[in-house]
């Protein structure tokens, strides 16, 4: 043993104070918000009472209205092609305007300001515009998605190219090459295999949210579900909904196989296992 | 002190990796086990506290046969046999200094820990053995900041806090350069010395084994082929344990 | 087999050329009749449905995060080594997110009635699977080294959890917290259209009596707080990591 240590200091944990703040002010919110939610035993009970005869009436499904949910699913997936077709047509130039390493300010900003406002709203109320604008029907639904695959599919599209390598952008370029050219020859390529990713990913959003924009009157098997909700109609529901967690599923399948086409195990691991849990939460669906 | 009676394990039924082990470890000092990569060193040291659960035989150490324990019985025999690993095994984003007091978890109930309030006792014993180390002031530093020499030593720290009556080491030295792994082996030898207990310690490097063991053990296939003081330990030998000759200067 | 499937779509939805050729008219007419926006309207009625929608959004992640813990921590196969149990607990997680928070909040509003306590829930047990999903998968990718230590220095399984296992899931879990009350924040915002409480209540009366003033208020009130919810979550992680 050397001299004796002087300098013991008596808690080594000081950094903890921090994460104790945090946690009481949560705490003092979570009650504040909560004592708004007015929750209260009486509630719950009867809650639980009518949780127990909703999902006796649930039970058995009730498939015989499948000439209706055949017809419903059928639009919502149209309305998914549709939208996601449309929004990956758009979301192209409009991602690439929006590069900051590419374009100029006066070209980046309006670009940009689309597509946050593309994402800023739930595609459920941009349906509610869309079916004011075009009427009720399948193709409000299918603009209001395709607002929502350009903010998403811009957003990330402008994200990949600004991290492109200039060295190809330059070896293209040094060339003599036009300006479309470098796009086609020193752009595209080093994107394309994640733009097939977020593209796919679009896709089974978009097929999510076609079967919800029908609540709000824009085509899809949606209408059937709130209709069949508000008349109470609770077999039927659940057979509905069984019906769209199978097309939800499906639709995931099958994304899957369209990225194995498309990306080679390499950029398809790229996807999944890139850098932090952050970067593969960016790229999982949302909604 | 320490002693298994024919111990056998097998990963796959029918090839065992360790063969009819019988070993008794009693006296103080630095205790190596060498043999080729893949004889099973590695899976006889860590059988030894059950983190390999071993095909049969028994371990008996301080009275127990800890191959017929479970549930807490093992966790408190577990307490007294510290563990010194080749890759450090720290808990990257926590402190030295947490680190450190990780050796004192099977004392100090997991709510008291959760809030770090272990007793001051081993708060003063952790700065301590940091000084021991020679990583005073190094308390507060995060583990992913710090070399690899000086992970192991917070490594050999927190083996050591445990206060443990056996120290076990699977190659603590096999990821380090040269001259530090001359140093974390005289730091094992110094605790095996001043603490008065026996330090079982397994390794590829002969030379290493020779200067810092009294006791070397050889295994080959599983089975042990040599026990006995380093000088004993002739060019002969080390061809039945390593094989071949071309490698012997 | 894509081109079929687009050219298919086309050919199935009835787009009425009279009304795609209306609509950029009909937008303009919407805009103005948006204008001038309401503002008296937003102290009154909008910003109370505001904060009611800030506080389903982060109560129902807050549940959601203390709900989805133990499934998470089930689904993890190196913390429950029984494979029966992780695939029960992966089906509640892929239920969980196979069922839109609309659908979520019309069978909460069916059970507890109209309301933020149904939003509430709604966005708790859609962000279930969301964040059990990512948060098995952080705990499986935690390295294996650190914890047998742990088990070699005789800890108890909860003092492996806390002094193991959560230093090395804590960036991941935050960061997938975080990104969630993101979602959620534009999520609680349409919840009302059927019944769930918040400022979508507000948006689905504003329309059903075409006060269109108003409704241009509340959209703008949305737009706001997505726009404050995404500065503050980029602010936060920049802090935390």
């Amino acid at each position: 043993m050397n001299a004796p240590t002087a300098a013991v200091p008596a808690d080594p944990f000081k950094g903890s104070l921090w994460p104790r703040v945090a946690a009481l002010a949560l705490i003092v919110y979570v009650i504040y918000a909560g004592a708004q939610l007015e929750v209260s035993w009486a509630r719950i009970e009867t809650g639980l009472e009518n949780a127990a005869k909703f999902f006796s009436r649930l039970f058995p499904p009730n498939f015989s209205r499948h000439d209706l949910l055949v017809k419903g699913l059928l639009e919502s997936l149209q309305i998914a092609v549709l939208a996601s077709t449309l929004g990956i047509v758009l979301a192209l130039p409009i991602g690439l305007c929006a590069a900051r390493n590419l374009m100029p300010a006066w070209v980046t900003w309006p670009a940009r300001l689309i597509i946050v406002a593309s994402r800023s709203f739930h595609p459920v109320i941009v349906a509610i515009l869309f079916v004011k604008a075009v009427g009720f029907g399948a193709l409000a639904g299918t603009l209001a998605l395709t607002v929502a695959s350009i903010g998403f599919i811009g957003k990330l599209f402008t994200e990949a190219i600004e991290e492109i390598s200039l060295k190809q952008v330059e070896a293209v370029r040094a060339t003599g090459a036009s300006f479309s050219s470098v796009l086609a020859f020193g752009v595209l390529p080093q994107v394309f295999s994640r733009f097939i990713g977020f593209s796919t990913y679009q896709l089974d959003s978009n097929l999510r949210n076609s079967t919800m924009v029908g609540i709000v009157g824009a085509g899809g098997i949606g209408g059937t579900l709130f209709a069949a909700f508000q008349r109470f109609d609770y077999d039927f529901v659940c057979a509905i909904l069984l019906s769209i967690i199978g097309l939800i599923m499906l639709g995931e399948v099958l994304a899957t196989g369209v990225r194995a086409i498309f990306i080679e195990n390499a950029t398809l691991a790229d996807l999944f296992r890139r850098g932090s849990a952050m970067r593969r939460v960016r790229h999982s669906e949302d909604d | 002190m320490l002693k298994l009676n024919h111990l056998s394990k097998s990963y796959v039924a029918g090839t065992p990796v360790l063969r009819d082990i019988t070993l008794e470890v009693s006296e103080r000092g630095v205790t190596a086990i060498i043999g080729a990569s893949g004889t099973g060193k590695s899976t006889l040291i860590r059988c030894i506290n059950r983190l390999v659960e071993p095909t049969a035989g028994e371990i008996l150490f301080e009275g127990a046969d800890l191959a017929t324990l479970n549930g807490r019985s093992l966790r408190h025999a577990r307490r007294h046999i510290g563990m010194v690993f080749q890759e450090y095994n720290l808990v990257e984003r926590l402190t030295v200094m947490e680190n450190l007091l990780s050796g004192r978890l099977g004392y100090v109930s997991a709510w008291r820990a959760w809030r770090r309030k272990f007793p001051p006792e081993d708060i003063r014993r952790a700065y301590e053995l940091l000084d021991v180390v020679g990583l005073a002031g190094f308390a507060l530093q995060r583990a992913d900041a710090l070399s690899g020499g000086q992970r192991q030593r917070v490594g050999i720290a927190r083996a050591v806090m445990q206060e443990p009556t056996l120290l076990l080491a699977d190659e603590p030295t096999s990821s380090l350069d040269p001259k530090t792994a001359v140093e974390i082996m005289e730091l094992l030898a110094g605790i095996a010395r001043s603490r008065g207990i026996p330090v079982l310690v397994n390794m590829h490097d002969v030379e290493l084994a020779k200067r810092f063991a009294d006791r070397i053990i050889g295994m080959a296939g599983g089975a042990l082929v040599f026990d006995g003081p380093a000088a004993e330990l002739d060019d002969a030998m080390l061809t039945t344990i390593y094989g071949g000759q071309g490698w012997i200067q | 087999m894509i081109v079929v499937a687009i050219v298919l779509s086309i050919q199935t939805v009835e787009v009425i050329p009279e009304f795609l050729a209306d609509a950029p008219e009909q937008v303009a007419d919407l805009l103005t009749r948006m204008w001038p926006l309401d503002f008296a309207y937003y102290p009154d009625t909008v910003h109370a449905a505001l904060m009611e929608t800030i506080h389903i959004a982060s109560l129902g992640t807050l549940l959601a995060l203390v709900l989805a813990m133990p499934v998470g921590i089930l689904a993890a196969h190196n913390l429950v080594p029984s494979t029966p149990v992780n695939l029960v607990a992966k089906l509640i997680l892929v239920s969980s997110r196979s069922v839109n928070s609309l659908v979520w909040a019309l069978l909460f509003v069916g059970i507890f009635g109209p309301g933020a306590l149904a939003g509430t829930l709604a966005i708790a047990f859609r962000s279930i699977g969301f964040v059990g999903k990512l948060f098995g998968e952080a705990l499986e990718e935690a390295q294996p080294g650190p914890i047998e230590a742990l088990s070699a220095a005789g800890a108890p399984w909860a003092s492996r959890m806390t002094f193991g296992y959560w230093p090395q899931v804590k960036p991941a879990f935050w960061s997938i917290a975080l990104f969630r009350w993101d979602i959620n924040v534009r999520e609680s915002a349409v919840l009302g259209l059927v019944g769930a409480g918040g400022i979508g209540m507000a948006l689905d009366s504003a329309l059903n009596l075409f006060q269109w003033t108003r409704v241009a208020v509340i959209l703008l009130a949305i737009f706001a707080v997505v726009i404050i919810a995404e500065v503050v979550v980029t602010q936060v992680r920049r802090r935390m990591i």
